[in-house]
């Protein structure tokens, strides 16, 4: 068993460290605070090609591991939620779902420049009144000659109003017996007609990044545009999920470390009592739970990006670490404002908006409660993992970066 | 065109660096390419590519330095030289220098070599001019900006930031120059240039392979010290309104002589 990042992997880390550190730790406060999405990030991010990190080089991306998508994802979360939240959405749930899922003639067409970061995406899964039971979904897809006619709204989604496309599930049969079985997945161009969009504000955290909705009224999507087959959206928004929640556990690991970080810088700063407060047996309880969050969730999912790696089925092992490392970074967020005292209570210092930022992911990519059923369906027997008929590809280095 | 770059693997600026035992250690900090070396980097590879060039880094140190070659090799270097050495464990920086330089002929047709302005850990700045002094070469020091580069007509024109203000130097080629913070921001590291660094063979050349005999060092440190604790005390300064703060806080600075 090998526990060490390879030159890769750690090259990686440093460069997207590097990026969110000199460039976004600066100024994110400033837009968090205008709830704004500071223009520079998804350019600079397509630049650097961290937008198409772990889509092989042939259909213009970097070729990387998808243990180096968790590994940036860290990092990006370690400064703000909203930088890993356009890997989540762009990267995780829509371009991996592509690569999943879409025929060899899609990958070019659009696949592609979303890799080359050309192309920004999103996920259209949940409806204002439909988020865990995904299968009850309103949203429709009816089939006209060569197009599909959309109509319905998608709520709550990341990147409403900067992406350019969408990944869509919406009902093309609504006669199907299991509704489950009725969906089916769509790559929408978000200009076209019949489609609008716009942000959400007033949210507890994640105000540095764009959440809204995008409304369908007779959007017309190419047949050409239908990822899988008609009646396999609900398989395809799963295993999408799969990829997404991989991307949610490593950046919540990242906003751990930067609770930790923070708890220990500041422990050591101020005195209470005529001694550093680290010295307090209290606070070093709360640093040492960190410790003990941060590096199991790290374990949790560096072995998901392995088995991404390996080729193997993870919903499990994915739905464990995101479970895990979401609830423990609110968590860490709630015990680092604790270290701050007043202090942590207020944005003069970083972790009021960790513990805001933390909230969302115990909710999105299925809340907690979802992932303790799935665990406890497992362990008892209840839930299997049965072959899907695409999965997501083994990482090969060689067959990645020819 | 031939460009060399020479960087060196130091302490991260995080790191505290603290002296125990008359040794001086920075824990488990990592190990990170120098910063300023960074931007000698990048002035060598702005001017590889402007030239079409080749860019080379080196470096001299144990096998762990070739993380900083491998960091260069991502930021864009075509190729990286380590040169290690039993022999060389202590060596001060004439010692270097006279390595690298014997590097830098070995490698030969060298056309301009780089160097950051200092290293983070030693803090001497001197083995750019040391190396310039081994190899014979114009040094160029404090460079802000390569105005003109001709490697046919052999020669470079150089804008140098000093205290006093800028100069334009005229010098041929071969040189050494040294670069500051002012000249580029250094690019990062590309995917691509990361897949290419982390396959990289890079070649140990010893001191036979540069056919010199181990440099001996002029300088030695029989004593460092950590330096002396500092007594800080902390005033607040009070009042009933801004004006007053702020007005007893302006006797203070003025008494101080801060100002």
């Amino acid at each position: 068993m090998d526990f060490a990042l390879n030159d890769e992997q750690r090259m990686v880390q440093q460069m997207v460290r590097d990026f969110a550190q000199k460039e976004v730790a600066p100024v994110i406060k400033e837009y968090d605070r205008k709830q704004d999405m500071a223009p520079f990030i998804l350019p600079r991010m397509a630049e650097l090609g961290i937008l198409g990190i772990c889509i092989p080089v042939r259909y213009g991306g970097q070729g990387m591991d998808y243990i180096s998508l968790g590994l940036a994802c860290e990092e990006l979360e370690a400064v703000d939620s909203t930088l890993r939240v356009v890997m989540s959405v762009h990267m995780g749930l829509s371009s991996m779902g592509l690569l999943q899922w879409a025929t060899e003639e899609q990958t070019g067409r659009l696949l592609a420049p979303q890799a080359r970061g050309e192309k920004v995406s999103s996920f259209g899964l949940t409806e204002p009144g439909v988020g865990s039971d995904v299968a009850a979904m309103t949203s429709t897809a009816r089939r006209d000659g060569d197009v599909y006619v959309l109509n319905g709204e998608k709520m709550w989604i990341s990147l409403a109003t900067k992406a350019h496309t969408s990944l869509v599930v919406a009902r093309t049969n609504p006669e199907a017996p299991k509704p489950h079985e009725g969906l089916s997945a769509f790559l929408v161009e978000l200009d076209s007609p019949g489609v609008t969009t716009g942000d959400i504000h007033g949210k507890l955290g994640v105000r540095a990044g764009s959440t809204g909705w995008i409304a369908f009224q007779d959007a017309r999507v190419p047949v050409e545009n239908r990822i899988g087959e008609e009646g396999e959206g609900f398989k395809i928004a799963m295993s999408c999920l799969d990829n997404g929640r991989y991307t949610v556990a490593a950046g919540a690991t990242g906003l751990i470390r930067a609770s930790m970080e923070a708890s220990i810088r500041y422990a050591k700063e101020r005195k209470t009592f005529g001694r550093e407060i680290g010295k307090h047996q209290l606070v070093q309880q709360k640093i040492a739970y960190m410790v003990q969050a941060y590096e199991a969730a790290r374990l949790l999912y560096l072995r998901a990006g392995w088995m991404k790696n390996e080729g193997r089925r993870n919903t499990r092992e994915t739905s464990l670490a995101k479970w895990f490392a979401t609830d423990a970074s609110f968590e860490a967020a709630v015990e680092a404002v604790q270290v701050h005292g007043a202090y942590g209570y207020s944005d003069e210092y970083d972790v009021e908006r960790y513990l805001r930022n933390a909230k969302g992911a115990i909710i999105y990519e299925g809340t907690s409660e979802i992932h303790q059923l799935m665990q406890a369906g497992y362990a008892l027997g209840y839930r299997d993992d049965g072959p899907l008929r695409k999965e997501l590809p083994a990482y090969d280095p060689e067959l990645w970066q020819d | 065109m031939k460009i060399v770059v020479c960087v060196k693997q130091v302490p991260d600026s995080a790191a505290k660096v603290v002296v125990e035992d008359g040794q001086v250690t920075w824990g488990d900090a990592p190990l990170v390419i120098n910063p300023w070396d960074e931007y000698a980097v990048e002035a060598a590879l702005l001017q590889g590519e402007a030239q079409g060039g080749d860019v080379i880094a080196l470096t001299m140190g144990d096998e762990g330095a070739k993380d900083a070659l491998k960091h260069a090799l991502a930021m864009g270097c075509n190729e990286a030289v380590l040169v290690t050495d039993p022999a060389l464990a202590g060596a001060d920086s004439q010692a270097v220098a006279k390595v690298l330089a014997a590097a830098i002929q070995k490698i030969g047709d060298v056309d301009v070599t780089f160097f950051g302005k200092q290293a983070i850990d030693g803090d001497m700045g001197v083995t750019a001019a040391q190396t310039a002094r081994s190899l014979g070469w114009p040094m160029l020091s404090l460079t802000s900006a390569i105005e003109s580069l001709d490697p046919g007509a052999g020669t470079v024109r150089v804008s140098r930031s000093t205290e006093e203000g800028q100069q334009v130097v005229d010098s041929k080629l071969p040189a050494v120059v040294s670069v500051g913070k002012d000249f580029a921001e250094p690019r990062y590291p590309s995917f691509m240039g990361i897949r290419k660094a982390s396959r990289a063979n890079i070649p140990d050349w010893s001191l036979a392979d540069l056919a010199i005999a181990a440099p001996t060092s002029a300088v030695e440190w029989p004593e460092i010290n950590n330096p002396p604790a500092r007594e800080i005390l902390t005033e607040q300064i009070t009042g009933d309104s801004p004006q007053e703060i702020a007005e007893k806080l302006a006797d203070k600075i003025l008494a101080e002589k801060v100002l």
